[in-house]
């Protein structure tokens, strides 16, 4: 039996990337449920598809680079990217849109960039992104809240046999953004949208975020992720639509509207925290996901686009080795930390 | 000299020393321009006719002008080729001189005329000068039309839409609608487009150079050797 002398750490844990990744799917089943239960079957779908797409171009591109394809698969970052993608498209999205937007993420995002871990981008919301841009009629038809179809209505929204026009209507960001856009909204027009105003937050879309926060506390809970990402992009989506609504709260959304709508939950817990794309020390990764949050706030308030995760988490993946830059944490043995213009100087010792 | 080789001049022009796929000059024509093949034929040409035009003009007066100066003077002589292009254009091809709008006069800019103009021209006899700038210019023409029609067939399904406005009206009906019942793919029309079908197009480039390259080496590993015994002195005959 060989003697091995290696150097501490001695305890060990599990990181194997694939059993991590499973996780992270595993805790988006809450949110998938109650997508399907307030807008039908077309998130299932989405997902399987997106799935089968993300591996299938996955394989193909690991065996154009000359790479081992069972290996690289196994760690089902393919499949989280492909999941993340098929939750944020609208449940009207026909098959072409997936397949478009899916292989787009695996190929240009993620393959051509050198696969996991050397991405600058978050690959889902590039293809997420991609589709914004170049099909913004099919990525802004959702379904009204509540007024599910059935399971062969979305099967034939998929195929493209159905024309999505006669199901589709207006999400809560969107009514909220058509009433201020024309500049005519008033408290009693605010008051007559029923979409508004649901539990707590808008219609169907507060059951959805509250789903993605418990999927999103469970992988806090298993150390999947840290705290620091989702509390400081929920935290910056929060203050300035605080401040805000105090100051003209007909003019702005309340807060929970902002943080239990649209992509917002989904963002901070399973988008934002993609440990390749995002700032990588505690303080870094708070100031990343905190002008995440500010960011989104901006565009859903004075923007062109009614929601903005996509947007801004790309935005932002841009900067975060700008942010790491100026956020190194102290090094063990040396007084101050060594970041920003001080780390060319060699930093104080 | 005599020693001027045309077909290295060529094969630099259009392949080695490419303007848009090698030295990556000229970005802001190529990228803005390139959403049709008949915007991308017209820039392409025009940009070709000025790179030849100031080779040869920087080629006869490269005695006269000290090395002081020398810049201030090509960027006249370039400035004043793209003015004569520009009002043939507006003359004679007058739609199209609107929809190329300001990327016409921006030609001036084009670090690849005054590259050449510089690196090669002002050191160089009249006739090399002419055939490195037309090669250049076919070169730089070449990858335009591959960029536009990539874009035109990605973004809207067609190619050589609207052919009339370079070539009068019996090109209008040269439109091949490639793709029936294309949506559109408003991607590859905007900016993002341009910069990936260039990245897809350098990186094609490179993948042909390096089978081309290990083609060589294979061949050179098939020649029989001239000595097979190992020497540990001397040299190998």
């Amino acid at each position: 039996m060989p003697l091995i002398s290696s150097t501490s750490p001695h305890t060990t844990v599990s990181s194997n990337t694939g059993a991590f990744m499973r996780q992270v799917i595993y805790a988006t089943l809450p949110g998938l449920a109650v997508l399907t239960w307030q807008f039908g079957w077309g998130s299932v779908i989405n997902v399987l598809w997106a799935v089968a797409v993300a591996v299938g171009s996955e394989a193909l591109f690991l065996k154009a680079r000359g790479r081992n394809i069972a290996f690289y698969l196994k760690d089902y970052s393919a499949v989280v990217t492909a999941v993340l993608l098929g939750l944020a498209l609208p449940p009207t999205a026909p098959w072409w849109l997936t397949l478009v937007g899916v292989s787009f993420a695996i190929v240009v995002a993620k393959q051509l960039y050198g696969g996991l871990g050397m991405n600058p981008f978050n690959p889902a919301m590039v293809g997420y992104v991609l589709l914004l841009i170049s099909f913004p009629v099919a990525m802004t038809q959702w379904i009204a809240p509540g007024e599910a179809p059935s399971f062969a209505q979305s099967w034939q929204l998929f195929t493209g046999q159905l024309p999505v026009d006669g199901l589709s209507g207006a999400t809560p960001l969107d009514t909220f953004r058509t009433l201020h856009s024309s500049g005519a909204g008033n408290e009693s027009e605010l008051a007559g949208h029923g979409i508004l105003h649901g539990e707590f937050a808008g219609l169907g879309w507060e059951w959805v975020n509250l789903a993605f926060l418990i999927g999103g506390l469970y992988l806090i809970s298993r150390k999947i992720i840290t705290w620091h990402i989702p509390a400081g992009f929920l935290a910056g989506l929060a203050l300035p639509s605080l401040v805000a609504w105090l100051i003209d709260p007909v003019r702005f959304a309340d807060p929970l509207f902002h943080l239990f709508s649209g992509g917002a939950m989904l963002g901070a817990f399973f988008i934002a925290t993609d440990p390749v794309s995002a700032a990588t020390s505690r303080i870094g990764r708070l100031v990343y996901a905190a002008l995440i949050g500010g960011m989104i706030w901006v565009i859903r308030s004075f923007g062109g686009y009614p929601d903005a995760v996509a947007f801004s988490v790309l935005l932002l993946n841009l900067s975060a080795p700008f942010i790491d830059y100026y956020t190194q944490p102290r090094t063990y043995g040396h007084d101050k930390p060594n970041r920003g213009a001080n780390s060319a100087k060699g930093g104080g010792s | 000299m005599s020693d001027i080789n045309y077909r290295k001049i060529s094969m630099d022009g259009l392949w080695n020393n490419n303007p848009a796929t090698v030295q990556i000059l000229g970005l802001c024509p190529l990228l803005a321009v390139t959403g049709t093949v008949v915007n991308a034929l017209g820039l392409g040409l025009a940009t070709l006719v000025v790179l030849m035009g100031s080779n040869i003009c920087v080629s006869l007066i490269r005695h006269y002008v000290t090395d002081a100066v020398r810049l201030p003077a090509f960027v006249m002589i370039i400035a004043a080729m793209v003015t004569v292009i520009e009002m043939l254009m507006q003359a004679f091809t007058f739609e199209l001189y609107e929809i190329l709008g300001i990327f016409i006069p921006l030609i001036v800019t084009n670090c690849t005329v005054l590259g050449r103009a510089d690196a090669f021209a002002s050191k160089n006899p009249v006739l090399p000068a002419a055939v490195d700038g037309f090669m250049m210019g076919v070169g730089f023409l070449v990858i335009l039309l591959i960029l536009g029609g990539m874009r035109e067939l990605v973004g809207q399904g067609t190619l050589f839409t609207n052919m009339q406005l370079l070539f009068g009206p019996m090109a209008a009906d040269w439109q091949l609608n490639v793709i029936e019942n294309y949506g559109g793919f408003l991607l590859a029309i905007l900016p993002p487009g341009a910069f990936l079908g260039l990245g897809l197009i350098i990186a094609g480039k490179n993948v042909i150079d390096k089978r081309l390259k290990d083609i060589q080496k294979a061949k050179a590993v098939d020649e029989p050797k001239v000595s097979r015994r190992v020497r540990t002195t001397g040299k190998v005959s």
